[in-house]
């Protein structure tokens, strides 16, 4: 415990907002393994319980300690198909419930592994290793973000024939489309489909099942069909004024510069563009945060955050104690960036002109519990007020998959929410065909898609292996 | 087999078969062998001043049994008008018979008809007098009735008495196997022509009373040995009273079972003259369902009748030490070495009196554990006794005191009227054969045979099949043998084991993990190896023809010895390769066909055992069991048993004797899995596997050493570690480990144990083959089948893993659990308790099997809160293993809610014990004793509720500890009375309890120094347990902790956290049974711990048995602990178990949470409680009856457990209290203290000087305590001024004089003294001289007996004359002179300052890391007799060490008069040079700190006030 924390940091503001680049910082090599070594290789290591694809931090970070990268790589891989992605977007559970965050100093465990990782591929550690034999049964997996990449990589290493496919022209999902490219560099995932490609995975990307492709076909042609297609519906912001001009759902602007970045162009008409525009973002999560650093790349003149939500504390509360998910306040890189920042508001409505937005009125909120003990809003009269916004971007969260097209088609069936409804062993209810990620347990992290993934991955085996 | 008599048969938790007795032996004898009724009388004396070493049953009037051995009265017989030829031309002897006199005349009538046919004519009988008034109800309840039969027969003397023990044999199996009625009770105590036993039932007093004829003027010898004797039980058994019929023993065999199995295997091959054929009527030799002692008599009498002299037989059965630390001559250690290839030793702490009739005569175990005096008269008397005081001589008729020695023997030939010294009996053994050069011809020593062939360790591209399909995880790696072949010894761990047991787990487990190592606790002691390595032997034999133990011959020990029975690849082909007449070896494959069907396993094995028989047949000297050459269609049978196959099946046959076992097996790696497969028959042990894997994990440089050095340290850890489990045993050398099944088994069913592994206990049932067979193929399968070979996996044994296996405290339960008691949330409370209990029954712990009938009442109508939580009780965990805040948390809220804390070993801080302004009371109400007596004071003791002796601890049972000097801070130096810096060692046994009457003796000390405390003692779960519990409660204990092995630590080796001890369950349940069949259970509460952490929890334990709940893993937790299992480390990140400054900051735990969980936990208890419908907590406890039990009929292993047995309920618990109700009673009112406290009072009020003289004698025990008490309470440590209380005796001191005396008060004794002198002194001073009127030279005499001044912390002792072993063990600031001592002197020592002015045994200072002893050498070879492990030897050079002795020698003269003290004063310069200063290194290193500490303080003052420089 003689060894601090210390994070690699970000790049000064000053000059990330001048690029789309990666914001953060490596450490060298000698104070990575020092980073490493303050983990106690605790007898429960807590990190392992929070992290949902199980990692063993004690384990490759004693290898990286004693140098041993390419074990070190090696052990991420047994639990982790993509330390990479990972590593470098993943909010860390790990290290919340790391046993030196009791005192809020836990141990960088995400930088870690993407250290790991990064080292592994510039060692060539990380190399195709194509399974020796096939076992000549097929597999579709659609979908190509974390969930179907994680799940079509180990089936294929399994020894399957395996098709990924994917509606839009690269693979990643959200990975590729909607996390900005300042988080998470797009190369990043092109290396690694390289590599799967290169072990044999089949990649369709332009390619719409259930309507490109029938689903009934699939179910022909393969033996297990994995649905892994992310929940593609947005949260809807129902006001008047919704209709003006300027009001995007959110991952409509994120795809779009990610685009922008990969060399698409877009018409002025299509084009999202935050410059010289006060910009509104409502939704206090990942994505919200996502636009506003986008926004200020883009030389936005302002940049405001509303949350419906009341203001989280900056410390744990009682109630919430290590080593479970803390609800306090979050301040990303992109919140540094710039941006004024309101909680407990709820939007009334839009206001425009000519069609295009100006603004929006908002009301305080409380949030009080109703007779059932249920948590109820509350508006306080008289606190409406308008803010001023040329652009408002709605990143309240997704609703459910698209059912329309391939789900229906299947007719898989949905729980009360609208998600696929799936068993402990990641079946639909349509015999050999399976659902992981976002689709089934609704929008969440990254690293939770992939362990989805890795889960249905697993099941999907035994059921073709158990037929054999 | 039959049990005794009197023992229960096995029922329930409990077993005959763990039967403990100890006790106290002596012998009179007129040397020149002159007979009188005098040495008859004089024997029965001995026995009633002993009468306090035996014990009493529950209608306090039973005695355990006492007995008398004399030369055959012919005189007496005359006198009663017995017609009888001359002395030696007939034998006689008392048969116990059953009561019904139908039954007994049948037995007669098969004893007379073999008589007859042994040509032997039977004189007459003769009805024994007997008075049954006197008989406790208990013991007349299974009286038998005895008769006198004399027979005779026209031959020798000798040829008699060996037709005679034909009969007795013959007649014994002959009743044995028929079915007469009540045939237990056919007992022959003796059948001689030389000596006559009178025993029964009885307590010292009532032997002669019940016996008339003891009285008789009559009654004469020239021998009288006795025995009294203390077991665990209350079962009425006659026949193990001693003497047996040529020994009375006192002590433990520990090797029991081992050798009643290797006697059983050597009967094939036993063959002498003077038997001939009859030597099969013999058999068996052990009588069956006899205790430990008896056994040992029978082989005793068997050797000797076939011809051996009774030394001759005793130096074979019970050798001593010989190894290169022993100064023995050559010759004899040529002797034991030629013996040791022949006879495995029976081992186990010892003290034997022996007699025919002729010879008579003691010996001690090469430990001498045992105290054993005697004293020599000018008029040839001679009184041996485990006390001295015994026997009372006036002071001029004394011509010597002595003691005896580990390993020797004292023998008296009243025929020659001389006493033969042990170097002479050694010296005529010695030279009986040429036995140096038999050994030098036929015994081969495995380095000197030359290498033929290399054999490669490497596994190559098999190595990940090996690794994978013999199970090995990255932990075995990582974990085990990393740090093995790293550093040489076994990794330490800490915090318990909660994982659940094999058999109750969904994964595959080895098979070594079925089975749990025994321990020693309270019978007997377990070993230091490392301080005492001494004793301590890993050597073993294999090969020779034959074992014919009769005869002698220089091929007998054709056999190849080996210092380790872990051998490498290259010495097996070495012996592979001998092949030459007497060294041929057969290779038998253990593996089977993997694809045969669901008996295959079970097939081959069958097929094994008979390839390993048809090698004997063929003439092969050797087996190796070898698993090279798994395929897809070839796996391993576990090698541990297949290595138990061939071993019982051999023994079956009776051909195990002819080979020699050798296991070739890729399965062992850890040194658990090497004892088991010793313990079970291996002699040597090849782990190729694990050789292999190590010198792949060398290439990859995982290990940082080639991998020659890797290798042998790897072997020398396990040789380490294997000393250490036989160590806690008591066991000292691997000859006698080896086949002992020091074991229990748990989850491995009746079949297959009844096949297989005859003898082990296995009391949950559990794998059958077929199971055994799918866990060997489970790894198989996922190898060959599912092609799963990549790099191994963790497993999650030791620490949590998410996808590996379940321990009770995972992430979960930790979080919930903090969350709950944090916030004070009942609600969370109850999540974290469902939590736990659901995860229970999957089942995790075997209170997973069982529910509880309900009968709802309303809640209110349960008892209150506040009365469950004074059933909490805090584990020990000492200040030191602990933080300060931790440990004064769990103080403050124990206190709060009326439960208690336990201070654990480490003393406590006085500002503690009263309560602060504010109300909040930090004492602990527990003070623990344990084997360091570390910061036990009067002060100390008399500030608790409770005082606990700790004998074991869960998760290392059977070990000390040690505390390393850079953890010993100012605080915890000065609570420990030590200096900060020095490494402070716990020894494993407390150097004051070798046996059950020994613990009796500290309960009473504990009890007289603080009389309002109750006296706990905590014991670990093992199968026996029980049993030894009846004999705490006997010994008076008011509390009996049953530790679960799942308990908590600060440091153990990790392979005791996994592989010693039983769970709570077990433990509790056996000892709960016990006691109520016994009546014993209504005299003490019963406490256990062990994974407790949910009112479910606590009320299953309940109805198990217990009405008290300690908890300590989770009271850690609920203050922060997040089990980083990292204690040993001092590097706690929460602050709970370290010292570190830094560290401490992080404790974020408060007493209030404590407080938050226990009522949480009280509360939710009387929910269980109003649903099971009791009122009272007490009507719960022991009612198994309403435990309900589950099944789990979908879980491959767990299906085939049985807990039936927990939850048996004896017939007694109809009649007997189930719960605690009555209080012991102490028998401290007739201590010499009150009248002291009396005569004191002026010095205790008002610190006026007092003198007081009072006679003394050896039944007067722990005098000084209570007085020391009274001064305590109203002094504390501060005491009163330096001879304030003067107390004078005169005479035989008892046990623990002088125990705990506090400041202010000097005894002088004028006599001697028997053990535990000075035992705790604290402040005191002692002074002990021989009786005026003596003529002995005092200091070639013994005056005061064993383990003096043991962990006493300040305080003066003068001894004029030598004192036994272990002389200030453990003293910590005594200051000590005395004449010549014992073995071990200073063992353990701290601090303090200890003159001796003679002689010192062997092994001097060991693990002395404190303090300074000065040594006069006489004979300049002090050298040779000290352990150098930690100390430096100097001369006596600083003029500080001049004046230092100088002054203690001239306190010494002043008040002892001592000539020694005088001579050596007065002729200074000539002894100057003759003393020798031992000196720590630690110790010295942290002076010199001290020193310049000092100066340079000085030098800073100086530097500081420039003016004062001048």
């Amino acid at each position: 415990m003689t060894v601090p924390r210390i994070e690699a940091g970000n790049r000064p503001i000053s000059e990330r907002l001048e690029d789309y680049s990666e914001v953060e910082q490596t450490l060298n090599d000698n104070e990575r393994q020092l980073q490493a070594s303050r983990c106690m290789d605790c007898g429960i290591p807590f990190c392992q319980w929070g992290c949902p694809v199980g990692n063993t931090m004690p384990e490759f970070q004693d290898a990286m300690y004693k140098g041993n990268w390419e074990e070190a790589i090696k052990i991420l891989h047994y639990t982790n198909n993509f330390p990479e992605f990972t590593g470098r977007i993943c909010p860390a559970p790990c290290e919340k419930a790391c046993v030196l965050n009791i005192h809020e100093e836990p141990v960088t465990i995400r930088e870690n592994e993407c250290a790991a990782v990064e080292k592994g591929f510039a060692m060539g550690y990380i190399k195709p290793q194509p399974p020796k034999v096939r076992t000549g049964k097929k597999v579709a997996v659609i979908g190509s973000g974390p969930a179907g990449l994680a799940a079509a990589d180990l089936l294929n290493k399994w020894g399957h024939t395996v098709v990924l496919y994917e509606k839009d022209e690269a693979v990643g999902g959200l990975l590729r489309f909607g996390i900005p490219d300042f988080k998470l560099n797009k190369s990043v995932i092109d290396r690694r489909v390289k590599i799967l490609e290169a072990e044999g995975l089949i990649i369709k990307t332009n390619t719409m099942v259930g309507v490109d492709v029938k689903g009934k076909d699939l179910m022909k042609e393969f033996d297990a069909v994995c649905i892994a297609i992310g929940a593609g519906k947005p949260r809807d912001l129902n006001v008047p004024g919704r209709e003006l001009k300027g009001i995007h759902f959110a991952m409509e602007y994120l795809t779009q510069q990610n685009r922008v970045n990969a060399g698409k162009e877009f018409s002025p008409e299509e084009r999202i563009h935050a410059r010289g525009k006060h910009v509104l973002v409502i939704g206090g999560g990942d994505t919200g945060s996502d636009c506003i650093g986008t926004a200020n790349r883009q030389k936005a003149l302002s940049v405001t955050q509303i949350e419906i939500l009341p203001k989280p504390p900056v410390k744990r509360l009682p109630d919430n104690p290590w080593p479970y998910w803390p609800s306090v306040l979050k301040t990303s890189s992109s919140h540094e960036e710039g941006c004024s920042r309101f909680w407990s508001l709820s939007t009334k409505r839009f206001i425009g002109e000519n069609g295009h937005v100006k603004g929006a009125e908002v009301v305080e909120v409380k949030w009080e519990k109703d007779a059932n003990g249920r948590m109820t809003m509350i508006e306080i009269p008289g606190t409406e007020r308008i803010i001023q916004a040329d652009l408002v971007f709605l990143a309240m969260g997704f609703v459910s998959p698209v059912h329309e097209g391939l789900l229906d088609e299947l007719g898989v069936e949905y729980d009360q929410r609208g998600n696929v409804k799936a068993s402990p062993d990641k079946r639909t209810s349509v015999d050999k065909v399976f659902v992981a990620g976002d689709a089934t347990r609704g929008a969440s992290l990254v690293v939770h898609a992939i362990a989805e993934g890795r889960k249905m991955a697993k099941h999907v085996h035994e059921f073709l292996t158990k037929n054999a | 087999m039959r049990m005794q008599s009197g023992l229960p048969k096995a029922q329930g938790m409990y077993h005959p078969e763990n039967e403990h007795d100890s006790c106290g032996i002596g012998f009179v004898a007129h040397i020149k062998g002159q007979k009188s009724h005098e040495i008859v009388q004089r024997g029965l004396d001995v026995l009633i001043n002993m009468t306090h070493r035996g014990a009493e049953s529950a209608d306090n009037k039973t005695g355990d049994g006492a007995g008398i051995q004399i030369q055959m009265p012919h005189e007496f017989f005359i006198s009663q008008g017995i017609q009888l030829p001359s002395p030696g031309s007939y034998g006689a002897g008392i048969v116990f018979l059953p009561k019904n006199e139908t039954n007994a005349k049948q037995c007669l009538e098969i004893f007379e008809k073999i008589v007859n046919e042994e040509r032997l004519q039977i004189i007459t009988y003769r009805e024994v007098p007997v008075n049954s008034g006197c008989l406790g109800e208990i013991a007349k309840s299974n009286e038998p009735a005895m008769k006198q039969v004399f027979i005779t027969g026209k031959y020798e003397q000798e040829e008699l008495d060996r037709k005679l023990f034909i009969v007795r044999k013959l007649s014994e199996n002959a009743i044995r196997n028929s079915n007469i009625p009540n045939k237990e009770a056919f007992y022959f105590p003796s059948l001689s022509t030389k000596v006559m036993i009178y025993k029964g039932m009885l307590t010292p007093i009532q032997l002669k009373e019940y016996f008339p004829d003891l009285s008789d003027r009559n009654m004469i010898s020239a021998i009288a040995m006795v025995h009294s004797r203390f077991s665990t039980n209350t079962f009425p058994t006659w026949d193990l009273a001693q003497p047996f019929r040529y020994l009375a023993h006192n002590g433990e065999i520990n090797t029991i079972q081992g050798n009643r199995n290797w006697m059983k295997a050597r009967e094939g091959l036993l063959q002498t003259e003077l038997f001939g054929k009859d030597i099969q009527k013999l058999f068996p030799i052990i009588e069956p369902g006899k205790s430990d002692s008896a056994s040992l008599d029978n082989a005793l009498e068997f050797l000797h009748l076939a011809g051996r002299s009774l030394p001759h037989a005793l130096a074979m059965l019970i050798p001593e030490s010989w190894n290169e630390k022993n100064p023995i001559p050559e010759s004899l250690k040529a002797f034991y070495e030629y013996y040791s290839t022949i006879m495995e030793p029976w081992d186990g702490p010892a003290s034997i009196v022996f007699s025919d009739g002729r010879y008579v005569g003691g010996t001690l175990d090469r430990n001498g554990l045992r105290p054993s005096r005697y004293v020599i008269t000018k008029n040839d008397i001679i009184a041996m006794g485990s006390e001295v005081g015994c026997q009372v001589f006036p002071p001029e008729d004394i011509k010597v005191k002595g003691r005896q020695r580990p390993g020797k023997i004292l023998l008296v030939d009243t025929k020659l009227g001389i006493i033969i010294p042990d170097y002479e009996i050694k010296e005529q053994l010695a030279k009986m054969h040429p036995y140096q050069q038999w050994l030098k011809e036929s015994r081969l020593i495995l380095s000197d045979i030359p290498v033929r062939q290399r054999v490669p360790s490497e596994l190559g591209e098999d190595l990940p099949k090996y690794s994978k399909v013999f199970g090995y995880t990255k932990e075995d790696l990582e974990m085990v043998m990393i740090p093995m072949a790293t550093e040489g010894y076994e990794p330490t761990g800490s915090m318990g084991n909660d994982t659940p047991l094999a058999v109750l787990s969904e994964r595959p487990y080895r098979m070594f993990n079925y089975f749990r190592q025994l321990f020693a606790q309270v019978t007997n002691p377990p070993i230091d190896p490392i301080r005492e390595s001494l004793v301590m032997s890993l050597t073993n034999y294999i090969g020779s023809v034959s074992k014919n133990v009769l005869v002698d011959s220089p091929a007998h020990c054709k056999s190849i010895k080996f210092k380790s029975p872990i051998i490498t690849n290259t010495d097996l082909a070495k012996l592979k390769n001998l092949n030459e007449e007497g060294f041929r070896h057969k290779d038998i494959s253990i593996l089977f066909p993997a694809n045969g069907g669901e008996d295959a396993l079970e097939k081959r094995l069958e097929e094994i055992c008979i390839e390993a028989e048809k090698a004997v047949d063929e003439g092969y000297n050797y087996i190796v069991l070898c698993d090279r050459g798994i395929s897809a269609e070839w796996a391993p049978i576990p090698s541990l048993l297949a290595t138990a196959a061939v071993h019982h099946h051999l023994i079956e046959k009776k051909k195990r004797m002819q080979v020699g076992l050798i296991v070739e097996s890729a399965e062992p790696r850890e040194v658990h899995h090497f004892a088991c497969l010793i313990g079970y028959g291996a002699s040597i042990v090849n782990p190729y596997g694990a050789f292999a894997i190590i010198s792949d994990l060398c290439q990859k440089g995982k290990i940082k050493h080639d991998y020659v050095k890797a290798r042998e340290l790897y072997i020398k850890a396990i040789d380490a570690g294997l000393l250490k489990i036989m160590s806690k045993m008591g066991i000292s050398t691997l000859r006698s480990y080896h086949g002992a099944q020091i074991f229990e088994a748990v989850g491995i069913g009746e079949n297959v144990i009844n096949k297989y592994f005859v003898g082990t206990p296995s009391r949950i049932g559990g794998l059958g083959f077929k199971e055994i067979q799918e866990e060997v193929l489970k790894p198989h399968r996922e190898f060959f089948q599912l092609g799963l070979n990549g790099d191994l996996k963790t497993f999650g044994f030791y620490h949590y893993r998410k996808e590996g296996e379940q321990h009770g405290w995972d992430p979960d339960a930790i979080g919930l659990l903090q969350w709950a008691t944090r916030t004070n949330n009942y609600s969370k409370f109850k999540e974290f308790t469902s939590y736990v209990n659901q995860r229970n029954q999957t089942p995790l712990f075997l209170r997973g099997f069982f529910g509880y009938k309900t009968n709802p009442i309303p809640i209110d109508e349960v008892e209150p809160i506040s009365e469950i939580t004074k059933r909490f009780i805090t584990g020990a965990m000492s200040f030191g293993s602990i933080s300060k805040e931790a440990h004064e948390a769990l103080a403050e809220a124990m206190n709060k809610i009326g439960g208690k804390s336990n201070t654990g070993e480490g003393g406590e801080d006085s500002e503690r014990f009263k309560p602060l302004p504010d109300g909040r009371w930090l004492r602990s109400a527990v003070k623990q004793v344990a084997s360091g007596r570390f910061g036990v004071t009067a002060n100390y003791l008399v500030n608790a509720d409770e005082i606990q002796i700790k004998i074991a601890q869960g998760a290392k049972p059977g070990e000390g500890g040690q505390l390393p000097g850079i953890k010993v801070n100012k605080v915890i130096a000065r609570l420990r009375h030590s200096t900060p810096g020095i490494t402070l060692i716990s020894p494993p046994p407390h150097h004051d309890i070798y046996s059950i009457e020994d613990l009796k003796q500290l309960i009473f000390d504990l009890k007289c120094i603080n009389p309002n405390a109750k006296i706990s003692v905590k014991l670990v779960s093992e199968n026996g347990v029980g049993t030894i519990a009846a004999g705490v409660a006997k010994a008076k204990a008011d509390v009996i902790i049953i530790s679960g092995s799942e308990g908590g630590t600060g440091a153990s080796p990790i392979s005791s956290i996994k592989h010693a001890g039983l769970p709570m369950e077990m433990g509790i349940s056996e000892t709960h049974q016990t006691l109520v069949m016994n009546n014993l259970r209504g005299r003490v509460r019963l406490q256990t711990d062990g994974q407790l952490k949910t009112g479910l929890d606590v009320v299953i334990a309940a109805m198990l048995g217990a009405e008290e709940f300690a908890f300590a893993t989770t009271a850690l937790i609920v203050l922060g602990c997040v089990m980083m299992r990292k204690c040993h480390l001092n590097t706690c990140p929460v602050g709970v178990a370290t010292q570190e400054e830094e560290l401490r900051k992080r404790f974020t735990g408060r007493s209030e949470y404590v407080v938050n969980y226990f009522t949480m936990l009280a509360q939710e208890i009387r929910e269980l409680m109003a649903e099971i419908g009791v009122r009272k907590f007490d009507e719960l406890v022991g009612r198994a009856d309403l435990l309900t039990i589950r099944s789990f009929p979908n879980h491959w292993k767990a299906k085939t457990v049985d807990v039936s047995k927990l939850v048996y309920v004896p017939k007694e618990a109809k009649i007997y209290p189930i719960h605690y109700t009555t209080p012991q009673h102490h028998d401290i009112d007739k201590q010499i203290d009150h009248e002291l406290i009396r005569l004191a009072n002026a010095a205790l009020k008002s610190k006026d000087k007092v003198w007081i003289a009072k006679p003394i004698s050896n039944v007067d025990r722990t005098v000084g305590a209570m007085l020391s008490g009274e001064v305590a309470k109203r002094y504390g440590d501060e005491g009163l001024p330096h001879d304030t209380i003067n107390v004078h005796f005169t005479g035989s001191a008892g046990q623990s004089f002088g125990a705990f005396l506090a400041k202010g008060i000097t005894f002088k004794l004028e006599g001697d003294a028997n053990d535990y002198l000075g035992k705790g002194l604290c402040g005191g001073k002692i002074i002990v001289v021989p009786p005026t009127g003596s003529t002995f030279v005092p200091e070639e005499n013994i005056i005061v007996g064993n383990t003096l001044l043991y962990g006493a912390t300040s305080g003066e002792a003068y001894i004029r004359g030598i004192a036994g072993e272990r002389f200030c063990v453990r003293n910590s600031g005594a200051y000590a002179v005395v004449e010549g001592v014992g073995d071990h002197g200073c063992e353990y020592m701290t601090g303090g300052r200890v003159v001796v002015l003679g002689r010192t045994g062997r092994n001097f200072a060991a693990g002395m890391s404190g303090g300074i002893a000065y040594v006069l050498d006489v004979d300049g070879n002090f050298d040779y007799f000290c352990n150098k492990g930690l100390v430096e030897l100097t001369p006596l050079e600083s003029i500080e060490d001049i004046k230092e002795v100088q002054q203690m020698i001239s306190n010494h003269l002043y008040y002892t008069n001592s000539s020694l003290a005088e001579r050596i004063l007065t002729n200074w310069n000539e002894y100057l040079p003759k003393f020798v200063k031992v000196l720590p290194l630690e110790y010295k290193k942290v002076l010199e700190e001290q020193k310049l500490m000092q100066l340079q303080a000085k030098l800073e003052l100086t530097e500081d006030e420039p003016h004062r420089r001048y």
